[in-house]
């Protein structure tokens, strides 16, 4: 008797509680993170993002999320649970929430689901992504500019199209100011962990690397980089600026708010329909963080000329003459890579040593 | 295949700090079953460890103290696991689960203001004359004080299980409460302090991650260590000097893949990836195939002195 006693009194402090605020809210939008908001990188923004987008509408939508969710068996049971709790759109923040992603849409059809960096889409699946190869062009720039050793370490995380993209772009515009670049490339098979990606950095530099990138999700190697002195790192998915001005040099930075709330008013509109969205450096989904005093000015200046000239789309980061690894044409001279060539990337282009694992 | 920029000497320094907080962690959990308490919370009690020490090394700029601190801290989340399953004998598997979920989520929290911060630089020390040798002075003598802490305490805990009375005392309590109960021995509190070492030496290996490995807090940042120490108490059959083996091969192979992998072997990547988890595991069950390897007997029973 007590305990139903206490029970329904919460449950009439919870309902005044909500009550009390100024409307209820009309829309809840769901997130699925695959790692913690506080890794300081790509989670950190869509994190980021989501509070903002919360923010704009000012009480009108309700947000939730999940964070560390697998990207396995794990996701599908994830998503399902935050479609059951009455989550109107679901953004998915992970390419291996995919399948899970659609699997759980096809269960709700009335949930809206967005589903970051896929392919697959469906009647109440969009897909979304930011072109971070732009980015990549740049930090491949001011990389092979200011690498001494000519060797550029690489951390990859899952060998997705994403990721693979990010490697290629990266080597052709370090190779064209610097002929004699060498790519060493490790996956770790994982977006998240810290220890084993400041090891990974730690290999690469004492392999002789002096510039390290990341496709991974924390600070880790922004951290072992510094440790080891001479080595220029760039921010990954988020700014990561506490690590200014040495060793990171510059950043890419994903801005997913405009398109979150975008998303959100459609659904509070009813205009929601299934889309394909995938900006880069124009729309501004892609940020080039401040590229520090330590680059040098000419090679700065270089760099934002080339992302001004991408951002126009004067400039298309894939142009060619562009050879696969084993040697055959991919883009012919003055030739741009069409999207779909990009989506499924699955190759390296001709230069780079390693093979792409499968 | 350039293997000639791969340098030993620098191998090997990696190898001991990738395998140190693993081995801290193990070998305390190996303790604490060994007294018939399976504390699954490993993970948890790593990740406070990791940002208290953290912490404190910061407020204090004092990695010493961080690693003091982070005993504390390990400790006194193990403390609660310790009231829990053997004063009020709650099922030590949910129990552990339990610690590992609070201790995650405990960290999180308190870690929030020391995001993007950086820890004090642990001092390497510099031992007279083994410093100095060629290659290997670098290899194995100038490492920081917790490399050699934690393979001290290797030997410790392996000398005070087989050759001491109270170690005698504890390994009986673990396998069989019933029986040390009625010879006299006071199950619970020999259980609560194995225990509370389990805890501080978790604690000290996440905190080896954030002061020195990573070295930063972020969050999650354990990131499954605290199970894969689990797992290496289990594949080493209870013993510390396997124990040992263990968590050198695991963090070995772990740092050699990903030199390999700068170093362009050619070896398929995915094989590569999964090579410590599959050299640990195949060489301890090796090793352990013959002879006695079985658990302690009452791993996991709750022990009540009425019963």
């Amino acid at each position: 008797m007590k305990r139903r006693t206490l029970l329904a009194s919460a449950a009439l402090a919870l309902s005044l509680g909500t009550g009390a605020f100024a409307q209820d809210p009309e829309v809840t939008a769901g997130f699925i993170y695959i790692g913690p908001p506080g890794d300081g990188g790509w989670t950190y923004e869509h994190d980021q993002a989501r509070q903002k987008m919360e923010a704009h509408f000012d009480g009108r939508v309700k947000t939730i999320y999940q964070e560390n969710v697998p990207e396995s068996a794990d996701a599908e049971r994830a998503i399902t649970q935050m479609a059951l709790s009455g989550a109107d759109i679901i953004f998915t923040t992970s390419f291996g929430y995919m399948d899970p992603t659609l699997a759980v849409a096809e269960k709700f059809p009335n949930v809206k689901f967005e589903h970051a960096t896929g392919y697959k889409r469906a009647d109440n699946v969009s897909t979304y992504s930011a072109r971070f190869y732009e980015g990549r062009a740049i930090q491949g720039h001011i990389a092979g500019s200011m690498t001494k050793t000519n060797k550029i370490g690489y951390i990859a995380s899952v060998p997705i199209p994403e990721v693979i993209r990010g490697i290629n772009s990266a080597y052709i515009h370090a190779k064209k100011v610097n002929p004699d670049v060498e790519f060493s490339i490790i996956w770790l098979y994982t977006w998240f962990d810290p220890a084993k990606e400041a090891d990974a950095a730690r290999a690469l530099i004492e392999n002789g690397a002096d510039v390290v990138l990341q496709h991974t999700d924390s600070t880790a190697p922004q951290a072992a980089a510094k440790e080891a002195g001479n080595v220029i790192t760039f921010g990954q998915a988020s700014d990561m600026a506490e690590y200014a001005p040495m060793p990171r040099v510059s950043s890419i930075i994903d801005d997913w708010a405009p398109y979150y709330i975008d998303r959100v008013q459609a659904v509070l509109d009813g205009t929601w329909e299934s889309t394909d969205t995938w900006d880069g450096i124009g729309a501004g989904m892609v940020g080039i963080g401040d590229i520090t005093d330590a680059v040098p000015e000419d090679v700065k200046a270089e760099a934002l000329e080339l992302k001004d000239k991408i951002a126009s789309g004067e400039y298309h980061p894939f142009t060619g003459p562009i050879n696969k690894q084993d040697g055959s044409v991919w883009l012919a001279e003055g030739e741009t890579a069409p999207d779909g060539d990009l989506l499924g990337m699955n190759f390296y282009v001709e230069g780079l040593t390693a093979e792409v694992p499968n | 295949m350039d293997f000639g920029s791969i340098n030993p000497a620098l191998l090997i320094a990696s190898i001991m700090i990738s395998a140190t907080p693993i081995l801290l962690a193990a070998i305390g959990e190996m303790v604490v079953e060994k007294a018939g308490v399976l504390n699954l919370g490993v993970e948890g009690m790593m990740i406070t460890g990791a940002v208290v020490g953290f912490a404190v090394a910061v407020t204090l700029t004092s990695p010493g103290f961080g690693f003091v601190a982070a005993a504390f801290a390990g400790a006194a989340l193990s403390l609660v696991f310790a009231l829990l399953t053997q004063f009020l004998l709650s099922n030590q598997v949910a129990t552990g689960l339990g610690l590992t979920l609070a201790g995650l989520g405990l960290s999180s929290l308190i870690g929030k203001p020391y995001e993007g911060m950086k820890s004090p630089p642990m001092p390497k020390l510099d031992i007279p004359v083994l410093s100095d040798l060629p290659i290997v002075g670098r290899m194995l003598f100038s490492h920081d004080a917790m490399v050699y802490v934690s393979l001290l305490l290797v030997v410790a805990v392996w000398a005070f299980l087989k050759y001491t009375r109270a170690g005698l005392i504890l390994r009986a309590v673990g396998e069989s409460h019933d029986s040390a109960h009625a010879l006299g021995y006071k199950v619970i509190p020999i259980r609560i302090a194995a225990i509370l070492f389990g805890g501080a030496c978790a604690g000290m290996g996440g905190a080896y991650l954030s002061l020195v490995r990573v070295p930063q807090w972020t969050e999650g940042m354990t990131a499954g260590a605290g199970w894969i120490a689990l797992a290496i108490v289990v594949f080493a059959s209870w013993r510390a000097g396997r124990v040992a083996v263990g968590a050198y091969l695991f963090g070995g192979v772990t740092v050699l893949q990903l030199n390999l992998q700068a170093a362009g072997a050619n070896v398929p990547v995915s094989l590569l990836s999964a090579s410590p988890y599959i050299i640990t595991i195949l060489v301890l069950v090796i090793i352990s195939a013959r002879g006695v390897h079985g658990a302690p007997a009452s791993l996991g029973r709750s022990f009540h002195a009425t019963h």
